[in-house]
């Protein structure tokens, strides 16, 4: 039997981790996923976990803990979000690189500047060609889930790549909503224990770790970077497979809601696809044909998969919650039409660039975008496809 | 909006525990079996500074994780708010708000601009007094709203309250008494203008 609880989305990504029991959690404090190594530290206080966490001095540190930690051999998650992140930059790609399969979890925060500490994703798509796993989670449940099945795909022979757990900052990081928890016997069984195959003290070989790789190697380790990337896909689905069969909650790459018949639909990522679900629901009862689709794997991207699903729609519109400033459109547009190209699925495609810095996205918005979309679908044109929504119109 | 989902806006200032009364009716309906969302609106805050919280409780779960913009409830726990935010902004006329004030009728009516539906009010701050002897007006709103919205019975509230309170303040159980009885209290004192 489950356990039925109300929890934070930050709370649940603590708890999720008290349940692993990571060796190591190094993490350095920022808004909004404070709370997740406060809790944490709190565990360790309190002796729920026997966890060594490090108190650092920053996320740069905290991100060298880890990998110093992983590398040693031992299993190390942190916490952070933003500029949080964006200190990490520099390790961030030596952790994917050295193939340690360090477990992070990432409440999403716009990046300065100018200051703000509300809720986008341009702290994930900054990172997202840095050879990182990057599951997204659409609510509480979604953070809590992915973290139980983070260490068994990152950890996994075939992968040996770090993950990160996204979720929105202050949208669910910090609304209480119901869920349902795993006991921890069954979380301990589930996650199960880490014997890494080459580490640092091991004193029966002797290793090291990141040396010079100069230009009659490097390459060779990127493509080895990229099959782990490619064979992570695999890994992902087998774990989710498991983790049914432990609650009975499914997951894949995406979520489909009422896709399959639907004429028109949104791809989007994180707390958005429960507004448009609500939305999908509304309109489902007027009679108007609209769908999801909500992409949970992000790294790897699921390219061919999500071209199949959106093929057979007349218009779909792909919602960035993060501007890739690059007079184009964002980041999960242009993935996902590139994917439909390479697919050959023609299907009119728009993006709209939403919530940032934390624009609350209403109903309405998101009501709007499928209105836009029937319009595309009956004059058969696509104006312009890289619009905004929420964005305050000037007063003229 | 489903047919069986509340929506309640909390309009209060930083530090009177607007958030941490939104977050116990998400407990108390929790525990009543309701799926529930407490969540406040962080902006910059400071003490004294305008906050707004919300509560979406249901039968069904709950997937939208917007602000809500048509609430069926609104509390005002700060009666000093009335002239400076649009309280009923969106307020359904079929709902209610609840003000925690000793202003007259009058007042009321003129400062929320001929809101039609029903208007309730108590004195929250005569309650926490003569119940904890001190200001914190969050218990007695709790109460009230319960009441008001009649999300549960006064019953399954104090029940689960107690519960709540001996969790809560398990390191000052001396102040778990005088929140029952501001409880109490409030779900006496709440009346309709």
């Amino acid at each position: 039997m489950s356990i039925r609880e109300r929890l934070s989305g930050n709370e649940a990504a603590a708890t999720a981790m008290k349940q692993i029991n990571p060796d190591v959690v190094a993490a350095y404090p920022i808004t909004p996923s404070t709370e997740i190594p406060q809790y944490f530290s709190t565990f360790v206080a309190n002796g729920s976990v026997d966890s060594d966490f490090v108190a650092v001095e920053s996320e740069h540190s905290a991100m060298s803990a880890c990998i110093g930690a992983e590398a040693a051999g031992a299993r190390a998650m942190t916490a952070t979000s933003a500029n949080g992140l964006s200190l990490m930059w520099e390790m961030i790609y030596i952790a994917s690189s050295l193939r340690l399969p360090i477990v992070l979890s990432l409440v999403n925060r716009a990046v300065s500047g100018p200051l703000n500490i509300h809720n986008d994703h341009s702290d994930a798509m900054g990172v997202r060609d840095s050879g990182w796993i990057m599951l997204f989670s659409e609510n509480n449940q979604e953070a809590y889930d992915n973290t139980l099945m983070a260490h068994r795909i990152a950890e996994h022979k075939d992968v040996r790549l770090p993950l990160m757990i996204c979720q929105d900052g202050f949208i669910t990081s910090h609304s209480i909503e119901n869920i349902e928890l795993v006991e921890d016997e069954k979380v301990k069984e589930f996650v199960g224990e880490y014997h890494p195959e080459h580490y640092l003290l091991n004193e029966k070989e002797p290793i090291s770790v990141g040396p010079l790789d100069v230009q009659s190697y490097l390459f060779e380790h990127k493509a080895q970077q990229a099959e782990a990337m490619r064979n992570a896909k695999k890994v992902i689905l087998e774990v989710a497979k498991d983790f049914e069969k432990m609650t009975g909650r499914k997951y894949g790459f995406f979520e489909e809601y009422k896709l399959e018949d639907a004429e028109v639909a949104i791809v989007c990522m994180n707390s958005t696809a429960g507004t448009t679900k609500f939305v999908v629901d509304n309109l489902r009862e007027k009679g108007i044909k609209a769908g999801l689709l909500k992409l949970r794997v992000f790294r790897p991207f699921p390219a061919e998969e999500i071209a199949n699903a959106l093929g057979h729609l007349k218009a779909v519109a792909i919602l960035d919650k993060a501007d890739s400033l690059n007079a184009v459109g964002g980041a999960l547009f242009q993935d996902v039409t590139s994917a439909m190209y390479v697919s050959k699925k023609q299907v009119p495609a728009v993006n709209y660039v939403y919530g940032i810095g934390g624009r609350d996205t209403k109903a309405d918005d998101i009501e709007k975008v499928y209105e836009d979309l029937l319009d595309i679908v009956k004059s058969g044109k696509v104006e312009n496809p890289y619009r905004y929504f929420g964005l305050r119109k000037e007063e003229k | 909006m489903d047919n069986n989902m509340i929506e309640i806006r909390w309009h209060g200032r930083g530090g009177q525990g607007a958030k941490t009364a939104s977050l116990l009716l998400a407990d108390a309906a929790f525990n009543t079996g309701k799926y529930i969302q407490g969540f406040p609106e962080y902006g910059p805050e400071r003490m004294g500074a305008p906050l707004t919280a919300y509560n979406r409780i249901s039968d069904t779960p709950i997937t939208i994780h917007s602000n809500i913009y048509e609430p069926d409830y609104v509390v005002v726990v700060d009666d000093t708010l009335l002239e400076v935010v649009d309280v009923t902004a969106g307020l359904k006329e079929t709902g209610a708000i609840l003000i925690n004030t000793t202003k007259s009728p009058e007042y009321l009516k003129n400062v929320l601009k001929g809101y039609k539906g029903d208007i309730y009010t108590i004195d929250a701050r005569k309650i926490s007094m003569e119940a904890l002897g001190k200001y914190f007006p969050n218990t007695p709103m709790l109460a009230a709203i319960v009441k008001v919205s009649k999300i549960m019975s006064d019953e399954d509230l104090l029940k689960d309250m107690v519960g709540s309170f001996k969790h809560k303040f398990a390191k000052k159980p001396e102040v778990i008494d005088g929140n029952m009885k501001a409880l109490e209290l409030a779900l006496k004192e709440v009346k309709k203008i």
